[in-house]
């Protein structure tokens, strides 16, 4: 393996066009993960039907076009699936090479929020606005950056033969690597996001065979760390709101409860089957605020019932079950922690996006992977996938 | 490369990939189990939060039933009047929340924008009145009092007035047909409480916010009937009330109209004749407290004897039913609650009681006959009558001689009863009675149905008193220590009362049984008990439940459903001294007390019979009551302070007879001037449209009795009411008088 891409070396070359060749043993079509692929365009698909209903009458968002979010949802995805291609022809171990760019880039952009550049959604101040009406949210790349950064740092040694598991040193290091954008997304504040990259953080560090220590160690400091900020009056008042009203949904029901409350309405009231597509009392009546990004999942619970919000989690598991046979079959511990890394990331924070609408997690500002509408969350997503399927094609066929 | 396993992992790796793998299953698995919780266990509980959540009522109020005499001529219905309203949901879809459309429309109007923001703007807890406390998806009132122009030019330009209307409603009326009033009979609507409304939430009445219920009379008595259902149309809005779609409506069921079996025109000249009678009685001199009769009080009953339905009721102070019209005014609650008005709220017939005087002889005089007295027996009629050192005096120490009970009730002796209250009170074992005392003179009152509400459907009817041992015996433990503590041997009059009361007030004194036989003492009755006593004697027996409603019918007329009379007991009287009694009342009215106040009454044709009652109260002037009958109807009447029975009530009621049946006061009797000779039998019909065929009353049917009476016209003058004016309703009573003249009425 020389880093080498194998979209050439598979011969997907014009001279040798053929039907034959693209199903050939050892072909790029027969080496991707399909299923993957089907699960990640159906949640986009889906998520662009949700976005619809929960725009289409939202007059006051969507700029008097109904299509408006439904439209600029599937241009996302169509972005999305040509950045995972773009991912994909590159390969993951190419853009190992260029880890310390894309690592570089990603924290100066979200340094880039911190400054008048940058602007507050919700009381996150974590986005960028850009000309002609798009904003960039940086933390939602930055995931993907922890991830290659960190497995770059990890793996290093062990994939060169030298090591059966990272150094302490290397551990450390690569801690450090991910502490610094952590930090800044924690100063936005975007406690979301921070949260993910926790996770993401054990994740890789679990993957990476990185000594038990580590891994209790890393836990115990995020417990107590949790406790500070909550003592230390780190978190600003609406965050703390957040959490009360999830403790206690009742509390507040016209203030910060609302949101919770309206959203377990929402999806309770779905029953089944639901009140069908676009007839959701609670979607028409917009009395879920922020439905097309954050709370999306209750539009499918609401109009589609048991039986959508279950498809929704299904493909979220026939994705991540795909996700972990990646990690564990590749045979390079970068591939390895690259995949437990996105698993990690997908996994919680589709748990907490999904979580939250059922009033089993605090109330934070995540997107549902795929779809929630943004094109951010949607553009690293699809990354994701394309470094999935990367680590997929290029691994050695078992004989 | 060798050295590495065929999947590159270590061993410790691949347990902990197992281990992610196994935490994000789990993690999906806590997720599906959740909205397997939520949609499916406790799907029902959410849908129906949800349903609450999106749908909003619009109500569409019933119209009110009328209330309406036995002819079918209305004493409440309702008044249409052109009501401007801004519906609030359109509104506030305008850019600037409608303040533009507002200020146009104030400018119609005549009023200031201000006034105009002001009365649709919500209510809550900063914001003062006037505001708007009703549902915010109702059309808010802005005027009721839009002319028809007004209306027009907004209907008309309906594009410059979006979310505005002009519309005819209907808001209650008390027309007071022919100068009647009936004012205590009919009571009064005021505004729902919050109370209520959480009370009447879950039973098959509700009521909306805007509703105005039944405060007092027949108003509250048959509230539920006259309101009917509202109509509720259930809209879906979204979050910000904005309306995405209708959902179901139920069209308003207008309210039943109750017939009464009032006449306007009997009611009319029973209060005429009422105030005149008070008006007389405070021109004459009263000998025992040496000043003109106050008169503060009145009230008389005219009834069907027969079935014991009310013909007339009249109480007296009164007041105008219309001042409650559209929220009754801070000055004018006051002077209707106020101590110096007396009260005129109260219902006196059913909610005011006295003494009753000799007009309870008919009680005793059953008593008398139940204790074994011969009603044809001789018995002393002396001027006076001892016991112990007392003197009870007859009625102006008149001396009859020895006669029988039917004498005695005729000339009112009042020794004759001393006596046989005396004996009994002897028999039963004096003041230390052993065993159970026979009492015939207490559970003859009790079987009279006195001491109990004679159960007319009015509200709030107070039981009167039989001041019996028992009653006694409670009253006097309640009062023992005030006595005791007041009590003096050698005080004045009332610090000996007390003192003796405080001794063996809780005992039957010889004085109580005695002064008890003819009405005077403790005894408490009301008008309306007394005119069922006599109704039952002239109708062989039968104490009926008085009744105002005679039928509810529906607002179509289709559904007529009769409210029949019902009894609550029998006289304790047989046949034959029930006969006997008859033909001694008969003789009061044509030899006895109220002789003098029958001249010329045609007895021969129409059988009049009459007992007169003159109550002493203490520290007042004495009551007068005149309980009276015939065939078909019993009339009581009864002036607080108002002199004897026969001077101060008498020409009252004989000019009531006199209108009743046209006899003018040379015993002529006249078809043409009769008002109701024989009690109305049949329904007045309601069309299916609502409208109801009701006969003309004349301007003022009391005048015009008088007037065929004495051949001579009255001077023309409005009533005025004995004790309170009537009270002003500043200028909406002057407009409402004029429409009523111009536009025909309107009956729904």
């Amino acid at each position: 393996m020389t880093g080498a891409n194998s979209f050439q070396v598979s011969g997907y070359g014009p001279e040798r066009a053929g039907w034959t060749r693209l199903f050939a043993r050892d072909s790029l079509a027969r080496r991707l993960d399909w299923p993957i692929l089907f699960a990640a365009l159906a949640l986009s698909l889906v998520g662009s039907v949700l976005v619809f209903s929960a725009t289409r009458n939202r007059t006051e968002i969507n700029q008097g076009d109904q299509y408006y979010f439904l439209v600029r949802h599937i241009l996302n995805t169509g972005i999305g699936f040509a950045l995972m291609i773009g991912t994909v022809w590159l390969g993951h171990r190419t853009l190992r090479t260029a880890v310390p760019i894309l690592y570089g880039v990603s924290v100066f952009l979200i340094l880039l929020v911190l400054t008048p550049l940058g602007s507050t959604i919700n009381g996150a101040h974590s986005w960028i606005q850009l000309p002609g009406g798009f904003s960039l949210q940086p933390s939602e790349f930055v995931k993907v950056t922890i991830i290659l950064g960190m497995a770059m740092l990890l793996a290093a040694r062990v994939d060169a033969g030298d090591k059966p598991y990272p150094d302490h040193r290397t551990v450390l290091q690569a801690l450090g690597l991910a502490a610094v954008p952590m930090l800044i997304v924690l100063l936005m504040p975007d406690l979301g996001s921070v949260m993910v990259m926790v996770v993401i953080v054990l994740g890789v560090l679990l993957a990476s065979g990185a000594s038990n220590r580590w891994v209790f160690g890393l836990l115990s400091a995020g417990t107590i760390g949790a406790i500070a900020v909550w003592k230390l009056h780190i978190l600003d008042d609406y965050q703390i709101a957040r959490f009360a009203a999830f403790a206690n949904p009742s509390l507040d029901p016209a203030g910060v409860g609302y949101n919770t409350n309206q959203a377990r309405i929402a999806i309770g009231s779905g029953g089944l089957t639901g009140a069908g597509l676009f007839n959701g009392s609670q979607t028409t009546g917009q009395f879920v605020p922020e439905q097309q990004t954050d709370f999306v999942f209750t539009v499918a619970g609401e109009e589609l019932g048991f039986v959508g919000g279950g498809l929704i989690i299904v493909l979220l598991g026939v994705l991540l079950w795909r996700a972990c046979r990646i990690a564990r079959e590749t045979t390079e511990l970068y591939g390895t922690i690259v995949a437990a890394g996105i698993v990690a990331w997908f996994a919680f924070q589709s748990f907490e996006n999904i979580g939250m609408t059922l009033g089993i997690m605090p109330v934070t500002g995540l997107p549902l992977p795929f779809v929630s509408y943004g094109g951010s969350s949607m553009f690293a997503v699809w990354v994701a996938v394309g470094l999935l399927q990367s680590i997929r094609v290029q691994r050695p066929m078992s004989a | 490369m060798t050295n590495i396993p065929e999947t590159g992992r270590t061993p410790r790796v691949q347990i902990r990939l197992v281990v992610i793998q196994i935490l994000v299953l789990s993690l999906l698995g806590t997720l599906g189990g959740r909205l397997w919780y939520l949609q499916i266990r406790e799907g029902e509980e959410y849908a129906k939060e949800a349903s609450g959540n999106h749908v909003q009522q619009v109500v569409d109020p019933a119209v009110r039933g009328s209330i309406l005499d036995a002819r079918g001529v209305p004493l409440a219905d309702n008044e249409t009047r052109l009501v401007v309203s801004a519906s609030r949901t359109e509104l506030l879809k305008m850019k600037d929340d409608g303040k533009g459309v507002l200020t146009k429309l104030a400018g119609v109007l005549g009023m200031k924008p201000k006034e105009v923001m002001e009365k649709v703007r919500l209510c809550d807890a900063e914001t003062p009145q006037p505001c708007w406390n009703g549902s915010p998806y109702q059309p808010i009132p802005i005027t009721d009092e839009a002319t028809a122009k007004q209306a027009l030019q907004i209907r008309e330009r309906a594009e410059d007035f979006p979310g505005i209307t002009a519309e005819p409603q209907a808001v209650r009326r008390y027309p007071g047909p022919g100068g009647s009033n009936t004012a205590q009979v009919l009571g009064y609507l005021s505004p729902v409480t919050d109370e209520e409304i959480t009370q009447a939430q879950d039973t098959d009445s509700p009521y909306l916010r805007s509703d105005q219920v039944g405060r007092s009379g027949i108003e509250r008595q048959y509230d539920k009937e006259l309101r009917g259902k509202a109509g509720v149309t259930r809209y879906e809005v979204d979050n910000l009330g904005r309306v995405i779609g209708e959902a179901e409506a139920d069209a308003a069921q207008p309210g039943s109209n109750l017939v009464t079996s009032i006449d306007a025109r009997v009611q009319r000249v029973a209060e005429y004749e009422l105030n005149e009678a008070m008006k007389t009685a405070r021109k004459e001199w009263d000998r025992n407290t040496q000043q003109r009769y106050k008169a503060d009080a009145g009230a008389v009953v005219v009834m069907e004897a027969k079935t014991g339905r009310i013909v007339a009721m009249a109480s007296n102070p009164t007041y105008d039913p219309n001042a409650w019209v559209g929220g009754i005014s801070a000055k004018d609650y006051k002077q209707l609650t106020g101590k110096s008005s007396n009260y005129p709220l109260l219902n006196r017939a059913i909610q005011g009681q006295a003494a009753p005087g000799s007009i309870f002889k008919v009680v005793s005089t059953a008593a008398a006959v139940q204790a074994g007295y011969d009603f044809d027996g001789r018995y002393n009629c002396s001027s006076s009558y001892s016991v112990g050192g007392q003197v009870f005096k007859n009625f102006e120490s008149q001396n009859h001689g020895p006669i029988g009970l039917g004498r005695a009730l005729e000339v009112s002796c009042d020794t004759v009863y001393y006596q046989l209250a005396h004996n009994e009170w002897k028999k039963d074992g004096g003041i230390n009675p052993k065993g159970k005392p026979k009492d015939y003179f207490y559970k003859a009152a009790h079987q009279f149905g006195l001491g109990a509400e004679t159960g007319i459907d009015l509200p709030n009817e107070v039981t009167g008193r039989v001041p019996d041992r028992q009653w006694k015996q409670s009253y006097w433990e309640a009062n023992k220590d005030a006595w005791c503590k007041t009590g003096k041997k050698d005080g004045d009059y009332v610090e000996k009362i007390a003192y003796e009361n405080c001794l063996e007030g809780n005992e039957m004194r010889a004085g109580d049984e005695i002064n008890y036989s003819i009405g005077q003492g403790d005894t408490l009755v009301t008008p309306i008990q007394m005119a069922t006593i006599y109704a039952a004697i002239s109708n062989g027996g039968t104490l009926y439940d008085p009744t105002v409603g005679k039928a509810i019918v529906s607002a179509d007329g289709k559904q007529v459903s009769e409210i029949q009379p019902k009894s609550h007991g029998k006289l304790p009287v047989n046949k034959q001294t029930l006969a006997q009694m008859d033909e001694a009342l008969a003789g009061v009215a044509t030899r006895g007390t109220a002789a003098w106040r029958f001249g010329g009454w045609p007895q021969d044709k129409i059988e009049m019979h009459a007992k007169t009652g003159t109550a002493e109260v203490y520290g007042k002037q004495t009551t007068s009551w005149f309980a009276t009958y015939t065939k078909d109807y019993a009339i009581v009447m009864t002036i607080s302070q108002g002199g004897t029975g026969s001077g101060a009530s008498g020409p009252a009621v004989r000019n009531i007879y006199d209108a009743l049946y046209g006899v003018s006061d040379d015993g002529a009797i006249s078809k043409k001037n009769a008002l109701l000779p024989t009690p109305q039998k049949k329904l007045p019909k309601i069309q299916t449209d609502g409208s109801i065929a009701s006969p003309k009353v004349a301007k003022d049917p009391a005048k015009d009795q008088r007037a065929s009476q004495e051949g001579v016209p009255e001077e023309d003058g409005q009533q005025q009411a004995a004790t309170v004016g009537t009270p002003t309703t500043e200028n909406r009573e002057t407009r409402r008088r004029r429409q009523r003249r111009r536009r025909p009425r309107r009956l729904t």
